[in-house]
């Protein structure tokens, strides 16, 4: 890839990979739409998703071959640093509605239901048998949403699973410190070791969706406690899965020395990310399993 | 031949050529460009819509469109209007002024300023195509009202609902990412000596506005996401029969609402801020206090979401709170309005084109901030809330607020974007026709709204038809006066006009952009100017 000196900054040259995306999206979203109402365009989706995997590979690659080849310089390194800050901002807030909901349906929701503050009529006239107790494990109308037959727990796998992500933050920065040190060998093991963690809390998250599923009755469609619980802790496994493949990137990329002591902005990039995953766990484990 | 082609291509300040200089763009002047043309063509899909709307209201009965259709104009035309109009053309402006404003070379992330671009496209001819594919008889296009509260949009929504959904997703991306850059840009790529304090105060009116962007998109995309779940993967979050509640789409629907109508004002100030010196030939009065004022506006737009919500039902200790913060908004407002009055107080006016629709600003605005406070009085909202008191109160702000914020804009900077001096005759006309119709359009709306007559009905009793009638007239008088304004604006472009602009372009004008020559270099500072 080329660039033009434009004295004493960087720019990049034209480049494809913004209208792929478009494309890309554009696709995607007419085939999920598609998928969902059993349309005879839903084949779009895998190719959207194939063309999401093409822009992710081609872009980032370009972006790799631009700073393996030296042509960033701090500004562009500030640049890149500012604009994941604030991107994982944006991602807080993301999570912040779906926590805000759950706060709603638990403190205001769930009370005016069962006839709190002046709702009385309200409770007697729509569903006078329902009480309000969290985890709802009775629904207002369980015709409509077939609830849930017990809560999930806060102790036992959750509980591992916090310490498994936990750990893989703390394994995370003893790699950086290893990388900053120049000391190839620790930064690979432990990277790895993060990878293996990451990998680990999805497949014990997979476990217990499929016992909530399987044993506890609790569904995404079993009512409100269902809903926060699967699209919350849902939402985070997305980004596990995000994470880890950023984690796995970042150490083949490790392997193959593309990092030095003082430049590896994507290595701190995805730290950050991971340890804001993280932050977000700890959030869920409180209010969604143990609180 | 391809040897001088090779030579061209090295050269310091090509420009690419053909389809492929917009496709690939990664400069700030050519992405600013298609901004702005893409909010142009939407105003006009936008204000067809709202002709045809206008054009039903025009006498009591059913004229024109069935009810059905009726919902999905006011929808589209609400949907178009602030996301493919307003906010493309404020992020338009911010590509073209920032970097010049701050003595930089381009925008921080140049890529993805592209994309943020080329989302919007794809995302509203989803959208669009929805109502094309409606008119053709093919399954309706979303018509729950540019707020889609839930059950209507999740239980009682069309097919055309997930496209809409989808397009959505991707107008938030496309803001997020276009914030981040702005953000990235102002922090990092500012020249040196140009410290906070000392940026224009159109830099720091959209330093804020992105932060409120990254802010409340996610949630904007969050609220769209548990619709999508609710209508078709089994979620109640909207629907008490599970124990979630419809109410709550409209917190967090407005939880973001609120503050997204500052992201459609506070560009608008700065336009403002920046035109009103220059054509008072003195200082902006109170520079700091504008940067504060803005600040505090931003801050109070996060806790005054319920404002809309006064007769949905909340806590009464909720409903005080709200209107209470929601009037501390006005004192902010007032020292702005205060502090443009007064940098006019004593200086030498002249009345250009972008000086007449920033002086119409100041007047109209505030006239809308007014009817906000009324609507901000718990027990009056009662009797106005969903009826064309609103209309009136939000048409104020945004369209002589939001719109003629922009058109000031375009008018002050064509020249140096172009090169040319715009047609000032024309742009008189267009300023005069504009201002009167508005108000002929707008205005008698607040009196239907306080005899009661409701927003978003395709008929109405008859009580409600003259002051209708007269609404209508204005409506078509300015939808066509903006024909003018299109007509000025490509004649300046082609250069059709006699005058070329000089680099200061305006006599009181102060800054670094204008110290470019006009039409600005490709690229505009590639060594940082000092800033003293
Ligand atoms: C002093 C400042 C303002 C105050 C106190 C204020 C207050 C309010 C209130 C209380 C409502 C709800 C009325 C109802 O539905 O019953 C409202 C509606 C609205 N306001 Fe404002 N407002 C202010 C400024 C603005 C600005 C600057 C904008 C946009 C640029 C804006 C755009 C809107 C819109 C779009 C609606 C209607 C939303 C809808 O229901 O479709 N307002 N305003
Ligand atoms: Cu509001």
């Amino acid at each position: 890839m080329s660039t033009t000196n434009h004295g004493e900054y960087f720019i990049p040259e034209p480049s494809k990979w913004p209208v792929i995306g478009t494309i890309a999206l554009v696709t995607t979203v007419i085939g999920a739409v598609h998928t969902i109402h059993a349309g005879e365009l839903n084949w779009l989706l895998p190719i959207g998703f194939l063309l999401i995997a093409y822009l992710f590979f081609g872009w980032f690659g370009a972006v790799i071959d631009e700073s393996m080849g030296g042509h960033y310089n701090a500004q562009v390194d500030k640049s890149f640093r500012i604009g994941m800050l604030w991107f994982i901002f944006s991602e807080v807030m993301f999570f912040a509605a779906f926590f805000g909901a759950l706060f709603y349906a638990r403190v205001f929701a769930l009370d005016w239901l069962g006839g709190g503050g002046n709702n009385a009529a309200t409770h007697e006239y729509l569903w006078p048998a329902f009480n309000a107790i969290w985890p709802v494990l009775s629904n207002p109308d369980n015709t409509k949403f077939a609830p849930p037959a017990e809560a999930m727990g806060a102790s036992g796998l959750p509980a591992f699973n916090t310490a498994v992500l936990l750990a893989s933050s703390v394994t995370v920065t003893i790699a950086h410190h290893g990388l900053r040190a120049n000391h190839r060998k620790p930064l690979i093991i432990w990277l790895a070791i993060t990878v293996a963690l990451g990998v680990s809390f999805l497949f014990l998250q997979a476990e217990e969706y499929m016992h909530a599923y399987e044993q506890m009755g609790l569904t995404l469609d079993s009512g409100i406690y269902g809903s926060t619980f699967f699209m919350l802790t849902g939402f985070h496994g997305f980004h596990v899965t995000m994470g880890t493949t950023m984690l796995l990137v970042m150490l083949i990329r490790s392997i193959k020395g593309h990092f030095t002591s003082d430049n590896h902005f994507a290595f701190e990039a995805v730290a950050w990310y991971w340890h804001f995953v993280d932050v977000v766990w700890l959030g869920l484990y409180i209010f969604v399993y143990w609180l | 031949m391809s040897a001088v082609i090779e030579e061209h291509h090295d050269h310091h300040d090509h420009k690419p050529t053909g389809i492929g200089r917009w496709l690939f763009s990664t400069n700030h002047k050519d992405i600013g460009t298609m901004y702005l043309w893409f909010s142009f063509i939407m105003f006009f899909i936008g204000g067809a819509l709202a002709l045809v709307i206008r054009a039903e209201l025009f006498e009591p009965g059913l004229q024109f469109v069935e009810p059905e259709l009726f919902n999905q104009l006011t929808t589209l035309h609400g949907l178009i209007m602030v996301f493919g109009v307003i906010m493309p053309a404020f992020v338009g402006l911010a590509n073209w002024m920032i970097p010049m404003m701050i003595g930089a070379p381009d925008m921080a992330l140049p890529r993805m300023n592209n994309w943020s671009f080329w989302l919007l496209p794809g995302a509203f001819g989803l959208l669009i195509a929805s109502l094309v594919m409606s008119l053709m008889g093919m399954g309706s296009a979303p018509n729950f009202g540019w707020t889609f509260y839930a059950p209507l949009s999740t239980t009682y929504g069309p097919a055309s609902t997930d496209y809409f959904i989808f397009s959505v997703h991707m107008m938030g991306i496309s803001s997020i990412m276009g914030a981040i850059n702005i953000i990235a840009t102002i922090m990092n790529m500012r020249a040196p000596g140009m410290t906070y304090m000392k940026m224009p105060i159109f830099v720091w009116t959209w330093f804020i506005t992105a932060y409120l962007l990254i802010a409340v998109m996610p949630v904007l995309a969050g609220v769209v996401t548990m619709m999508l779940t609710d209508r078709h993967f089994g979620t109640s979050f909207f629907n008490a029969a599970g124990g979630g509640d419809p109410v709550l789409f409209q917190h967090v629907f407005w939880f973001f609402g609120h503050p997204e109508v500052y992201i459609m004002i506070l560009p608008s100030f700065g336009i403002i801020s920046q035109i009103v010196p220059t054509f008072a030939r003195k200082k902006i009065f109170g520079y700091s206090s504008m940067v504060y004022a803005t600040a505090s506006i931003a801050f109070l737009s996060f806790i005054v979401w319920a404002h809309h919500m006064f007769t949905t039902g909340m806590p009464v200790a909720g409903e005080l709170f709200f209107m209470y913060a929601t009037m501390l908004i006005a004192v902010p407002t007032g020292v702005k309005v205060f502090n443009w009055v007064s940098t006019m107080w004593r200086g030498s006016l002249s009345f250009e084109t972008p000086m007449l629709f920033a002086i119409a600003f100041i007047f109209l605005f505030t006239i809308g901030g007014f009817t906000g406070l009324m609507l901000c009085i718990v027990p009056a909202d009662f009797q106005y809330h969903d009826t064309y008191f609103v209309v009136a109160h939000f048409h104020y702000v945004l369209v002589t607020g939001a719109a003629f914020g922009i058109m000031a804009g375009v008018y002050y900077w064509i020249p140096k974007w172009t090169g040319n001096m715009y047609d000032e005759t024309l742009g008189k006309w267009h300023f005069w026709l504009s201002v009167i119709s508005v108000n002929v359009l707008f205005f008698p709306m607040h009196f239907l709204g306080l005899a009661g007559m409701p927003r978003r009905i395709p008929d109405y009793s008859l009580q409600f038809a003259e002051f209708n009638a007269v609404a209508s007239i204005g409506a078509f008088v300015f939808g066509f006066t903006q024909l003018i304004f299109l007509y000025n604006v490509i004649k300046t472009a082609r250069g059709k006009t006699s005058v070329k602009a000089t680099s200061q372009v305006w006599e009181g004008a102060e800054g670094l952009e204008w110290t470019l020559p006009s039409p600005a270099p490709f690229h505009s500072f590639t060594t940082p100017p000092q800033v003293k």
